[in-house]
C-alpha cells in the first residue's frame, strides 16, 4: 500500500462516513436539515400570497333596490371580498372592523337605487382595515373598474343615458387606522412580538439543558425542590429582560418611526407580560425536552420559523390558505400581533382584544403543564 | 429519632436498558459510622448512592434510609441527606458565598446568613467568599462542595469519590473532618479508590459489577493480608469480569 503523506482519500472517506453516521444519530439536526427547507418551500410556495383574496367583508345594506344587489354581487365576483356578515347599523360594522373580524365594511346607502336612476351619483362607502396595507391594497385597487363594469350591464336600454362618460356611482374608500398606508406602522409593532418570541424562547430554552450539561442538574435534583419551583424560578427573572426589550422597541416606535399610539399603553404592557410568560414557558418546555443546549436552540427555530411566516407578521394573515391560517391561530405571536396592532393603531380596549388574550393565556398554561410533566425529577 | 441503622436496604436493583448495574444489594450502615464503598469503575457505586438519595428510581428493592421508606419517602430523605457528587456540581459562575447561600435557601436553613458565615469560617473559606467557584483549585472545590453538603445539617452524608484528584494533605484534612462529623453522630457513606482511606472506615462494602462481594470491617475483610490484595483477588474471581 502506498503512503499518503499529504492527502489520503481513505482518511477523507473515513471522516465522511463518520460524519454521516453522526448526522444520522443526531435526529434533531437531521430533522432540521430536512424540515426547514421543506417548511420554507411549503410556506413560501403555497401559504404566502401577496395578493390576498377572499377577505372577510361585512355589508351594510340600507337600500334594497336591484342595482345595489348587482353591485354587491359583482364586488364579490372579483374574488377579493367574501361577505361573511350582514350588519344592520354603522356602529355594528365599526366594531367588527375594530376587532379585526372583517377586513372591509361595504355600505350601500339609503335611496341608492333611486339616486342612481336620477343620475345623482350616489356614494358607495368602503371602509378598510388598513393596518396592514399589503392586505387591502389590491382589493381596493380593483374596485373602481369593478363597479363600472357591474353597472354597465344594468344601465342599458332605457337607462343608457346614465352610462357614458363619468362614473354613475361615487366610490368613497376609507382606509382606516393607517390611512397613509405606512408599512412601518404595521411592521414595527409586529417586530416587538417577533423579537420577544425569538429571544424569550431561546433564553429559557437553554435554562435546563445548561444545568444538565454543566453537571449542576445532579445537585439541583438532589435538593428538596418541586418542578414548578424550578421552572417558575427560571421564568421569572427573564420577564424583566422581556420588558427591557418591550421598552426599547416602544421607544423606537415612537421616536424613530412615529408609530401612532391610539390605545392604552398600560393595557399593552399588561398583555406583553402575558405574551412574555407564554414564550418563556415554551422555552422551558423545550428545555425539558432537549438533551443539550444545541437541541434547545434548534427547537427554538422550529417555533420561530412558522411564527414569523404564519403569524401575519411578514405577510397578510388573510392571504394564507385555510390550513396555514389554522396553524397560525395556534401560535401566540399571531394573537399578540393582532393585539398590539389593535391597541396601537386602532385604539382597541380590553373588549376588542379579549378574544386574543385568552388564547395566549391558554397557550402559556399548556406550555407550563407540559414542562412540569416533562421535567424529570430523577436522572433516569 | 436515633435508629440503629441509618441505611437499611434489601435487594436494591437498577437496570439501564436491560443491563443490570446494581444487582440486589443488601446493606446496613449503623448510625454514626463511616462506611467505605469500594469497587472498580463502573461497578455500580454511583448508581447505588443515587438510588439512596432519590436521584434514580430503583427497579427493585425495599428498606429505609434515615427511617424513611427508600422509595416512597425520597422527598423526606432528600431533606436530611447531604450528597456530594463525583463531578463538581455547584455553579462555577457564582461565588463561594453565593453558592452556599443558594443551597441554604433551597433547604430552608434557619438563620441563613449566620449558617453561611459559620460554614465559611469552619472551612477556612471566609477570606475567599467572593471568589468564583470556577476559579478554585480541585482541593478548594472539594472543600466548598463538602461545606455546601453540610450546611443544612444532614444526618447522612453520601460522598461519591470525594477525594479523587485531591492532594495528600487535603485528603488527610478531609478525612479528619469526616471522622469528626461521624463522632457527632453523622453517618457517612463514602466511595473511594484509595486503600489508605478504606482502612480509616468502620465498615467496608466491596462492589463489583453490581454485586456486593464483601462486607465487614477492614479487619474482617483483610484477614491478615492487605486489603489491596484481597480486593484484587475478589475482582479476578468475580463471575462477570468484563469491562462495562
Amino acid at each position: 500500500m502506498r503512503e499518503h503523506t499529504f492527502f489520503s482519500p481513505a482518511r477523507l472517506w473515513a471522516i465522511v462516513v463518520k460524519e454521516f453516521i453522526q448526522m444520522r444519530r443526531d435526529r434533531l439536526t437531521f430533522g432540521m436539515m430536512i424540515g426547514i427547507p421543506l417548511l420554507q418551500l411549503i410556506l413560501f410556495g403555497f401559504a404566502i400570497n401577496s395578493d390576498p383574496k377572499h377577505l372577510a367583508t361585512a355589508v351594510l345594506v340600507a337600500d334594497h333596490g336591484p342595482q345595489g344587489r348587482t353591485l354587491l354581487q359583482s364586488i364579490r365576483a372579483s374574488g377579493y371580498f367574501d361577505y361573511v356578515r350582514q350588519v344592520s347599523s354603522e356602529p355594528e360594522g365599526e366594531e367588527l372592523l375594530s376587532r379585526g373580524d372583517v377586513q372591509f365594511l361595504v355600505t350601500i346607502p339609503v335611496q341608492f337605487s333611486r339616486e342612481l336612476l336620477r343620475g345623482a351619483r350616489p356614494t358607495i362607502l368602503i371602509e378598510a382595515d388598513a393596518t396592514d396595507p399589503a392586505a387591502t391594497g389590491n382589493a381596493l385597487a380593483s374596485l373602481q373598474t369593478l363597479i363600472r363594469g357591474a353597472l354597465e350591464h344594468d344601465l342599458k336600454g332605457p337607462l343608457g343615458y346614465l352610462s357614458p362618460g363619468i362614473d354613475p356611482v361615487e366610490l368613497r374608500i376609507h382606509p382606516r387606522y393607517n390611512p397613509e398606508g405606512i408599512t412601518q406602522y404595521n411592521i414595527v409593532p409586529g417586530l416587538m412580538g417577533v423579537v420577544l418570541t425569538m429571544t424569550m424562547v431561546m433564553i429559557t430554552g437553554l435554562a435546563i439543558t445548561r444545568e444538565r450539561e454543566r453537571g449542576t442538574m445532579e445537585n439541583l435534583l438532589s435538593m428538596p425542590t418541586r418542578p414548578l419551583e424550578v421552572l417558575l424560578g427560571k421564568i421569572i427573572p427573564y420577564i424583566l429582560v422581556g420588558y427591557v426589550q418591550v421598552g426599547l422597541i416602544l421607544t423606537a416606535a415612537k421616536v424613530v418611526f412615529h408609530v401612532p399610539m391610539q390605545g392604552s399603553l398600560i393595557l399593552l404592557l399588561a398583555v406583553a407580560m402575558l405574551f412574555i410568560i407564554a414564550n418563556l414557558a415554551v422555552g422551558i418546555t423545550f428545555s425539558t425536552l432537549a438533551r443539550n443546549q444545541l437541541q434547545a436552540v434548534q427547537m427554538t427555530f422550529f417555533l420561530f420559523l412558522p411564527s414569523i411566516l404564519l403569524s401575519g407578521f411578514m405577510f397578510p394573515f388573510r392571504g394564507m390558505p385555510r390550513w396555514a391560517q389554522y396553524i397560525g391561530e395556534l401560535l401566540p405571536l399571531t394573537h399578540f400581533l393582532r393585539i398590539i396592532r389593535g391597541i396601537l393603531l386602532k385604539g382597541n380596549g380590553i373588549a376588542e382584544i379579549r378574544g386574543q388574550v385568552w388564547q395566549i393565556a391558554l397557550f402559556a398554561v399548556v406550555a407550563v403543564v407540559i414542562g412540569v410533566i416533562r421535567y424529570r425529577r430523577t436522572l433516569d | 429519632m436515633s435508629a440503629e441503622f441509618a441505611i437499611d436496604v434489601r435487594g436494591m436493583t437498577k437496570t439501564f436498558s436491560g443491563r443490570t448495574v446494581v444487582n440486589g444489594i443488601d446493606m446496613q450502615v449503623r448510625t454514626g459510622t463511616v462506611c467505605g464503598f469500594l469497587g472498580p469503575n463502573g461497578s455500580g457505586k454511583t448508581t447505588f448512592i443515587r438510588m439512596l438519595c432519590g436521584l434514580l428510581r430503583p427497579d427493585g428493592g425495599s428498606g429505609t434510609c434515615l427511617g424513611h421508606d427508600v422509595i416512597a419517602g425520597s422527598e423526606a430523605i432528600r431533606r436530611e441527606v447531604g450528597y456530594m457528587t463525583q463531578r463538581f456540581s455547584f455553579y462555577e459562575d457564582m461565588s463561594i458565598a453565593e453558592n452556599l447561600d443558594f443551597v441554604a435557601r433551597m433547604y430552608s436553613v434557619p438563620d441563613r446568613k449566620r449558617a453561611v458565615d459559620e460554614s465559611l469560617e469552619k472551612l477556612g473559606l471566609a477570606g475567599r467568599r467572593r471568589q468564583l467557584a470556577g476559579e478554585l483549585s480541585g482541593g478548594w472545590k472539594q472543600r466548598l462542595a463538602l461545606a455546601a453538603c453540610l450546611i443544612h445539617k444532614p444526618k447522612l452524608l453520601l460522598l461519591d469519590e470525594p477525594t479523587a484528584g485531591v492532594d495528600p494533605k487535603a485528603r488527610r484534612d478531609f478525612w479528619d473532618q469526616i471522622h469528626g462529623l461521624a463522632s457527632q453522630g453523622l453517618t457517612v457513606l463514602v466511595s473511594t479508590h484509595y486503600m489508605d482511606e478504606a482502612e480509616k472506615c468502620h465498615t467496608l462494602a466491596y462492589l463489583a459489577y453490581g454485586n456486593l462481594l464483601a462486607y465487614g470491617s477492614p479487619k474482617e475483610i483483610a484477614q491478615g493480608s492487605s486489603l489491596e490484595e484481597v480486593f484484587i483477588r475478589l475482582m479476578e474471581g468475580s463471575p462477570d469480569n468484563y469491562e462495562s
